[in-house]
């Protein structure tokens, strides 16, 4: 099982093939008119009035905002969190894709299986079967509740999945051949691994590891349970926007938030520049 | 796959440590708290009280907990009818037909799944609610109330899963081109009979995939609909806020058993993924 909950290389697109396309006819001219003021309305409103909400005292209160101590210890630990769970996962989810990939044991099938529950669980049902495990009832005594700890162990759960799924797909379209050539002509399995085959994997890598660097920075329900948010120690930039949202500082709110915002329109970029190179490649 | 056979066969150390590591590291994350979860689903609450399926099952009876199962039920229902109109229609316009900014939209539609759950909660908010939002006012004297309702849920969740149905179809239509349809439209037949007779019998099991995902996504959704909810017990608490709801009141039995019953919600998707993929190929 090779398919996945998580997009393959990011987004599919159309290419860029206008001819052979047809031209809007009436009817279809009317479907797109509906399309696109559902679109707005849905999203792409609300996402400016986030955007007008963090501007709305100019720059200085944006500023002021973010910069705040606490603030910022939020921001600076959503970060480095998120930060450590991708290079961890760049690096176990490259090892998990090639044990499923190049291994051949008994069970193999279902691990493939389970790479991708923590994609499926809702996301406060992830936190909840976390804290079975290691909360305050732990059977193996280790109790992450209000740590540092327990917020990387609930991102990582969370973040399982991307590196493994984009990986996956290249590591088994790869050619053997070349490895082979590799090998005959005397390099050493390690060689062959970091000269012929993590180059082509690197594409792969960076998709992923860039979906789950955006997830991980907003990731919000597997970690309400989990961080017991408490200022300058756990608490991290999602669960800081809802306590400002609680305090009823909606201006406070939008201006971390269009952080966020930015994040998710830079992962998009970056996935569509890294598909459409892997695309141009061939 | 041949091709890597012989890979295969070279089984060193290496290989041994890897796939123990992989096994090792998926069982402490993923399924050791998945199986703590659901025995303590069923385990008795108290030395001598009664445990097992019947406690589980009286605990899902409860008004509270059919209530948030069927808003659950009512929002996903919703969701997933407005998305899979809506992303069949645009799928269909940004392959198929040619106009400006049909690029743009392209990628902008996918800018949902990566914007934060509270991100989404607090755009609806701003734009929509009756006190702060841009249009609040104006729907207000309408009578229309759309956050702290059900509407405003069904948009957040709506949001959320936007781009689900989106991905898995633009693919295949793209690779199928349009030729058939050009045909079909060069011997006489109509929009609607080229959709129905061509388009809609090639797209169909990626469309069964896209409305599983949504469905998957929809019954889990947490962060954007706590925000726009008033989130109390038979009063806008859905499944998911309801579990976030007992677990902090220490009510952790009626938490898992609802925990429980999205497990198996969304395992169940990931096999009827599996399986329609399976289906797909053959």
């Amino acid at each position: 099982m090779t398919d996945t909950l998580v997009a393959p290389t990011g987004p599919a697109r159309p290419t860029r093939r206008s001819s052979g396309l047809f031209r809007l006819t009436p009817t279809s001219g009317i479907g797109l008119g509906v399309a696109l003021v559902w679109f707005s309305v849905l999203v792409l409103l609300p996402l400016a009035a986030v955007v007008g909400a963090a501007a709305a005292g100019g720059w200085g209160a944006f500023w002021n905002t973010l910069t705040d101590a606490q603030t910022f210890a939020a921001l600076r630990l959503t970060v480095v969190e998120a930060a450590l769970v991708t290079v961890v996962n760049a690096v176990i989810g490259t090892v998990v894709a090639w044990v499923l990939v190049r291994d051949k044991f008994f069970g193999k099938r279902i691990l493939d299986v389970v790479i991708d529950i923590p994609f499926a669980l809702p996301t406060i049902v992830a936190g909840l079967v976390l804290l079975t495990l290691y909360g305050p009832e732990s059977p193996v005594g280790i109790n992450i509740v209000n740590t540092r700890e327990g917020i990387f162990l609930a991102l990582l759960f969370v973040t399982l999945p991307f590196v493994v799924r984009t990986v996956q797909p290249v590591l088994i379209e790869l050619d053997a051949d070349v490895e082979e050539a590799a090998a005959s002509l005397g390099a050493s399995r390690f060689t062959t691994f970091r000269r012929i085959i993590l180059p082509s994997l690197v594409p792969a890598i960076t998709a992923g590891s860039s979906l789950g660097f955006a997830r991980a920075i907003s990731e919000f329900g597997s970690l309400v349970l989990i961080s017991g948010n408490t200022p300058y120690q756990t608490e991290v930039a999602s669960l800081k926007i809802l306590k400002f949202i609680e305090g009823d500082n909606q201006a406070g709110a939008a201006a971390v938030a269009v952080l966020l915002l930015l994040v998710a329109i830079v992962t998009i970029v970056v996935l569509d520049l890294v598909a459409r190179r892997v695309a141009r490649r061939g | 796959m041949a091709d890597t056979r012989q890979i295969r066969a070279r089984k060193g150390p290496v290989t041994y440590a890897l796939r123990f590591f992989v096994i090792a590291y998926l069982a402490v994350l993923v399924v050791w708290p998945l199986w703590e979860v659901t025995s303590r689903t069923f385990a008795p609450v108290e030395r001598g009280a009664e445990g097992g399926f019947s406690a589980f099952l009286e605990r899902l009876q409860d008004p509270t907990v059919t209530y948030a199962f069927s808003l659950t039920a009512t929002c996903a229902f919703w969701a997933v009818l407005i998305n899979t109109v809506f992303g069949v229609g645009i799928s269909l316009l940004i392959t198929r037909y040619n106009f400006p900014g049909r690029r743009i939209l392209s990628v902008l539609i996918d800018l949902p799944m990566s914007v934060s759950p509270v991100v989404v909660g607090l755009a609806l908010v701003l734009a929509y609610s009756s006190g702060q939002g841009w249009f609040g006012g104006a729907l207000e004297s309408a009578g229309i109330f759309i956050i702290g309702s059900t509407p405003g849920m069904i948009m957040a969740t709506a949001f959320v899963s936007l781009p689900l149905v989106i991905r898995e179809v633009v693919p295949v239509l793209e690779e199928i081109g349009i030729d058939s349809e050009l045909a079909a439209s060069s011997l006489g037949a109509n929009g609607w009979q080229i959709f129905r007779r061509i388009t809609l019998p090639s797209i169909k099991w990626a469309v069964v995939y896209g409305v599983v995902l949504s469905l998957a996504r929809s019954l889990g959704e947490f962060g954007a609909v706590k925000i726009v909810s008033p989130g109390a017990a038979l009063r806008g608490e859905t499944a998911t806020i309801l579990i976030q709801n007992r677990y902090t009141n220490f009510e952790e039995p009626t938490a898992y058993a609802a925990a429980f019953v999205l497990v198996l919600a969304s395992v169940l998707a990931l096999v009827v993924v599996s399986l329609i993929r399976k289906e797909d190929h053959s």
